[in-house]
């Protein structure tokens, strides 16, 4: 019997047969179990805070974006070769002393462009995260607070496009209005938008039935500064959860849609576009080509993983 | 009962409405001319106006919604711009394909997921909970063409074991097929094994700190017996919900796999109509991923009522 914290009584918002429950399923890794882990999310306490610096998941993921980052911002200038600089002389050259990660099929060093190829999925993550929880959270809150036929409506178009596998809506987007850092942050935001606004949605439905709610009402606050003044500050753990989720996710959502080839477009270094560029080459054995940047994307998400779900379990202990 | 599922019946089809209108004008804030898609950049304007006239795609919008769901109601899926025939058979064989690699993957992941769920909540807190978590945790985050490269790698050009391409050509025995479908089966078991097995942990853990669990203990039950006879059963129910709502991430996953192995199927039918603005293919192909999403969603509820008399009893709200 481990000091078990009292649940909050669910308005039958965490009902398995609620028609929109909110259950991940976007790849649903590591995303929050639905309405049970977003509601038993605490306060984002100081104390919280240092019980999460004495996680290792969370030093050994924020160690391996850190380095990321730093490639991304400096990498250009302790990189062994240019990334941009073809040497069709020694073409597809295994890995060596030379060349650590070898060349690609233009000559190019695949260490400098492994090391360099972050810069584009580290710019466009956080904004396209950062656009989808501004906007999510609004709509969540406006579902969840105003309630009534407003909420059934929007519920049900979020659930459609939710049946929806979302590379598959992110890459009719992208098609339409074509692969630039902007247009990706945008259809990655508005796709991901849906998604964080059922979470919130689902805290605020727990959070309304508090009697600090029915008070500020009673005093005369407008629903714009009951919604935004007292219900965003207690649903901002969940908030927050879902956006270290999301975070890992549109790293997927980048890489995966540059794989497919709507990502940015070559020659600039990026994992997954030089993927998509040689992996017709693994037949030919040249396995260099797209392992060590498969390698790069996988330490990447895992890292972003690793620090969401020491976030989400410090949160919701 | 019959009032719950009629309930659930109606949603489904409303939310597939929604769908199709989702569906189709997404389709068509994709740019350019189908006709000019078709013919390329040389045909005469006359050649191009007539294909586009006989296609139907000059006539308004609202009329043309009007036309498909009328067409799609009978059975009929449209007519593909690219191939000048009907898109249903190339839908159906692709479905097929892509059930094939689906249901490969769920028989590996469904009870390897569910076994390595329940084995980390019997050793909670401990070595093997947190080698299971971490590494299914991990796994989950990784791009599919990210460890489908490595497999590729390691079994296809270094062991020389499996074949590395997924489809076994016309005509090929079952066996054939198997071996050809276990590559690209794999990375789609190891984003989802994490996501089973945390719910099945999430899941046993709350039976194991149950009354009745206690109860079954106290009056003398072998473990064995408690664990297969109490904890299981109300373990697994969560598990079934994810297990449904994950078909529509497989088929989301799909097309990543299938065009990393070049297969055949859904996904790759609609990554290639997306790419040649094959608007009747990609909204054939797009609308039944929606309709295999939904249906899965309503099994499972269907399913969970079944199971948990709860839910049966008090469910409807």
């Amino acid at each position: 019997m481990s000091g078990s914290m009292p649940q909050p009584a669910d308005p039958g918002a965490a009902s398995p047969v609620d028609p929109v429950a909110p259950i991940d399923r976007t790849g649903g890794y590591l995303g929050p179990t639905g309405a049970a882990a977003v509601v038993a999310a605490g306060r984002a306490t100081p104390a919280r805070w240092r019980l999460l610096l004495r996680k290792t998941t969370f030093w050994v993921g924020a160690l391996i974006i850190l380095f990321w980052v730093v490639c991304a911002i400096f990498g250009h200038l302790f990189v062994p070769y240019n990334p941009l600089a073809q040497q069709l002389l020694v073409n597809n050259q295994p890995p060596s002393g030379a060349h650590w990660f070898g060349t690609d099929p233009l000559g190019r060093d695949v260490l400098s462009r492994v090391l360099t190829g972050a810069r584009d999925i580290l710019i466009i993550t956080p904004l396209a995260t950062i656009l989808a929880t501004i906007l999510g959270t609004a709509l969540g809150l406006a579902m969840g607070y105003i309630g009534g036929w407003f909420d059934t409506v929007v519920s049900r178009i979020v659930e459609a496009i939710l049946a929806l596998p979302f590379v598959i809506i992110a890459f009719l987007f992208i098609v339409a209005v074509g692969a630039s850092v902007g247009s990706l942050t945008v259809v990655i935001g508005l796709v991901f938008t849906p998604l964080i606004a059922r979470t919130v949605r689902t805290a605020v439905l727990v959070e309304r039935q508090q009697d600090y709610v029915s008070a500020s009402r009673l005093l005369g606050e407008g629903p714009a500064r009951v919604m935004f003044g007292e219900i965003l500050p207690n649903v901002l753990p969940a908030v927050l959860v879902e956006f270290t989720v999301r975070l890992g996710y549109a790293v997927f959502a980048v890489v995966t849609l540059s794989f497919l080839g709507f990502g940015i477009q070559p020659p600039t270094p990026n994992w997954g576009t030089d993927i998509a560029a040689n992996y017709s080459g693994l037949l030919a054995g040249y396995w260099w080509q797209t392992l060590f940047p498969a390698l790069a994307i996988a330490s990447l998400v895992t890292a972003v993983a690793l620090v969401a779900d020491s976030i989400e379990q410090v949160l919701s202990s | 009962m019959a009032a719950f599922l009629l309930r659930r019946l109606g949603f489904m089809i409303l939310t597939l409405f929604l769908l199709s209108l989702i569906i189709f004008f997404a389709g068509q804030i994709v740019p350019g001319d189908p006709g000019r898609a078709v013919l390329g950049p040389f045909a005469a304007n006359s050649a191009v106006q007539a294909l586009d006239h006989s296609l139907g795609v000059d006539k308004p919008l609202i009329t043309r919604y009007l036309d498909w769901l009328g067409g799609l109601l009978h059975g009929n899926f449209g007519k593909s711009y690219a191939y000048q025939s009907p898109v249903a058979p190339f839908v159906r064989a692709a479905l097929i394909n892509s059930v094939k690699l689906a249901v490969l993957a769920f028989v590996i992941v469904v009870p390897l997921g569910i076994v390595g769920g329940v084995i980390a909540a019997l050793y909670e807190g401990r070595t093997a909970d947190r080698a299971i978590s971490v590494t299914g945790l991990s796994l989950s985050s990784v791009p599919e063409f990210v460890s489908g490269i490595v497999l590729i790698v390691v079994f296809g050009v270094t062991l020389k074991v499996l074949p590395v391409t997924a489809s076994a050509g016309p005509g090929a025995g079952v066996w054939n097929q198997f071996r050809h479908l276990i590559l690209p089966a794999i990375p789609l078991v190891l984003v989802l094994f994490g996501y089973i097995a945390r719910m099945a942990r999430a899941g046993t853990i709350e039976s194991l700190n149950s009354d009745y669990t206690r109860t079954a203990v106290l009056k003398g039950l072998p473990q064995a017996t408690v664990i297969r006879r109490h904890v299981l059963r109300n373990s697994l129910l969560p598990t079934i919900t994810v297990i449904a709502t994950q078909t529509g991430y497989l088929i989301g996953g799909l097309v990543v796999v299938e065009v990393l192995f070049n297969y055949q199927g859904l996904g790759n039918l609609i990554y290639k109509a997306a790419i040649g603005h094959d608007f009747a293919m990609l909204e054939a192909g797009v609308l039944i991923i929606g309709v295999v999403y939904v249906v899965a969603t309503l099994i499972a509820d269907i399913l969970l009522t079944l199971l948990n008399p709860r839910l049966r009893i008090g469910g409807t709200q």
